[in-house]
């Protein structure tokens, strides 16, 4: 396939990221960059002929119902999968031969995480810096980087707790901190707020918010569609093939979401799920 | 190790009565092997310089200098103290702690075609060195399968682990034809077989061990925790998992000697899970986990050496006892803690040093 970027909906918001942590990258690169994108596990394909930009700043939701291919399209981006036809390119290189790690800051469901593990809060916001360091020692600027992402999150008098004492809420900010640490300017997050408290999933809303606010490009993969029509820049609806992908607020009127989810559509379920 | 220069005069005169460990030089082909395999017998003596000094300050009956087998029986569990947990951790918290008796296993095999080859075309390997290789070579069979089918597969292991026990136990009857060959040692481990050549192997797999965990600490931190996350952040997971499960074939060979094939497994898992009890932090744990296999081991020592007993065995259950302590002190602890906060740091490093300590006598 060639160059084709099928994506005439999308009005590509002007905010730009002024992070300005690498200036080995063009400037007006997209962050991802998939064109006619296929991927299945087996002959069928979860994933079909998805093309998709997402460009520095902006804050984007993949929405769809179970088993639509929202992770696996979030996986196909970040190169943890090879697509089976088309292209994925991540700041401009194609995503599975990717290394420049320490840019994509990486959130999954918690309970991916080793759960009976003894480590602290601190340790796990320092893997953020191992990117950063190889094989060497983290110096007391690394210590620093550390101690900033963890008071961005509000996490650091707990910076000393073990991580299976803490709430699902606390634990999705540890992340959060981790991918700060490692000076990420792109920030996945995988269905972040499964299995978090409701009060917690309001707080953690508003720091991806502020955090989208500063520049970082943010691309959230959600089931709550509610949370991610009251805060997200673009949307992009799927079911194995992209059945929308435009402004939040056109999004809701589309009708998309019904003829993607089928009859029982409920727009706006909000906390349920 | 005693980095004294010694009495000169006792450790030459030491050479010179145990003849025994001039005598094996085949580990390595060439003049390098000859040369690293002199540098860990010049270590040794030393180890037996140092063991003779406590000896004499001490008067502990099993450091007798008559005895040189328990010197180095000790010093091969003080570096399986210190090995077998520190890759341990790292498997544990994968939910990996069959695997190290799926390897164990296959190591048997490695010995027995070590017995084997000898026995048939009088090569004169080390059993160890032919168990180090095979059981390397099953460890990433395992980690291509489960790279391939996606998940470490309890069935596969399983599969492994019959397999290699089988294979070995039908060369050792082929080979029995020839001549009766004790395996005994080899399945339940001994302490007086610990022959100064073996002693040298475990100092080589010491050395790469520890040196490979301090050098890839971070990377095998992130892999263990976060995989996926790992892997997106540029870490090549698959070869840090094939570089852990190699390690852990060696581990399973040098902790062999005086655990056995059948009782190795638990040093990777009983000290691991009893800090996994009483830490909070990871860096705590690897700390803890060594002290606590640390005391297993030497305790383990003493009591089979006085009671004429099987060390392996030993060493286990005062390794489960330390264990339930460790439980018992988690419980207590978390229950403190709950009450207050604060506090709960000095609780940490030192009772989990004299807890067990009290446990164990």
């Amino acid at each position: 396939m060639s160059e084709q970027h099928s994506d005439p909906t999308t009005a590509a918001p002007d905010r730009r990221a002024t992070t300005g942590t690498d200036p080995d990258t063009a400037a007006d690169e997209p962050v991802v960059d998939l064109a006619d994108v296929t991927f299945g596990y087996t002959a069928t394909p979860v994933v079909e002929g998805v093309s998709l930009t997402v460009d520095p700043g902006e804050y984007l939701a993949i929405v769809g119902p179970n088993g639509s291919g929202k992770s696996t399209l979030m996986q196909l981006m970040v190169g943890l999968l090879e697509p089976d036809a088309g292209t994925a390119r991540l700041f401009g290189e194609p995503a599975g031969e990717f290394d420049d790690g320490e840019r994509v800051g990486y959130v999954a469901q918690h309970a991916n995480a080793a759960k009976e593990m003894p480590i602290t809060v601190r340790e796990v916001v320092t893997m953020g810096r191992f990117p950063h360091v190889g094989f060497g020692r983290l110096s007391s600027e690394d210590r620093a980087t550390v101690d900033d992402a963890l008071a961005t999150v509000g996490m650091s008098a707990f910076a000393d707790r073990r991580i299976t004492e803490l709430s699902g809420g606390q634990r999705q900010r540890t992340f959060i901190a981790r991918a700060l640490a490692s000076e990420a300017d792109l920030l996945v997050l995988d269905e972040p707020t499964v299995g978090v408290d409701a009060e917690s999933v309001g707080a953690f809303y508003d720091l991806l918010a502020t955090l989208s606010a500063e520049g970082i490009t943010i691309l959230l993969v959600e089931h709550d569609l509610g949370a991610v029509v009251e805060r997200a820049d673009r949307v992009v609806c799927l079911n194995r093939e992209v059945y929308f992908d435009g402004p939040t607020d056109e999004f809701v009127d589309s009708g998309a979401l019904a003829r993607a989810f089928g009859t029982e559509a409920r727009i706006l379920a909000g906390a349920d799920g | 190790m005693s980095a004294g220069v010694g009495p000169a005069l006792v450790a030459s005169g030491l050479a010179a009565v145990d003849p025994s460990v001039v005598l094996p030089l085949q580990v390595g082909p060439g003049a390098i092997g000859d040369l690293v395999f002199g540098a860990l017998l010049w270590l040794l003596e030393q180890w037996y310089w140092l063991m003779d000094w406590v000896y004499y300050v001490t008067g502990l009956e099993m450091l007798n200098p008559d005895y040189r087998y328990m010197h180095r029986a000790v010093l091969v569990g003080l570096c399986v103290g210190v090995m077998a947990p520190l890759i341990g951790t790292f498997l544990v918290h994968r939910q990996l702690a069959l695997i190290g008796d799926a390897l164990a296993h296959t190591a048997f095999a490695g010995v027995a075609v070590g017995l084997f080859l000898n026995a048939v075309i009088d090569l004169g390997v080390s059993p160890y060195l032919t168990a180090v290789v095979v059981a390397m070579v099953a460890a990433l069979f395992i980690e291509l399968i489960s790279e391939v089918t996606d998940a470490y597969n309890d069935v596969s292991m399983a599969i492994v682990l019959s397999t290699g026990f089988a294979l070995g136990t039908t060369l050792i009857s082929l080979n029995a034809g020839g001549l009766a060959v004790g395996v005994d040692q080899f399945l339940f481990g001994n302490l007086s077989t610990v022959s100064p050549r073996s002693a040298a192997i475990l100092l080589v797999l010491f050395a790469v061990i520890v040196g490979t965990v301090a050098v890839t600490r971070n990377q095998l931190l992130y892999v263990t925790f976060d995989e996926t996350a790992a892997a997106v952040s540029g870490i090549p997971v698959n070869w840090y998992n094939r570089v852990m499960v190699m390690l852990t074939a060696m581990v399973v060979v040098g902790a062999m000697q005086i655990m056995g094939v059948i009782l190795v497994a638990a040093m990777l898992v009983v000290p691991v899970a009893g800090a996994t009890q009483v830490s909070r932090s990871f860096s705590e744990s690897l700390v803890v986990s060594v002290v606590l296999a640390e005391l297993a081991v030497l305790l383990g020592i003493a009591v089979a050496y006085y009671g004429g007993v099987t060390a392996g065995g030993v060493i286990v259950l005062v390794a489960v006892g330390i264990y339930v302590g460790a439980v018992v002190l988690g419980k207590v602890q978390s229950a403190r803690g709950e009450q207050e906060p604060p506090g709960v740091e000095s609780i940490g490093a030192g009772d989990t040093d004299g807890a067990p300590g009290t446990e164990g006598d």
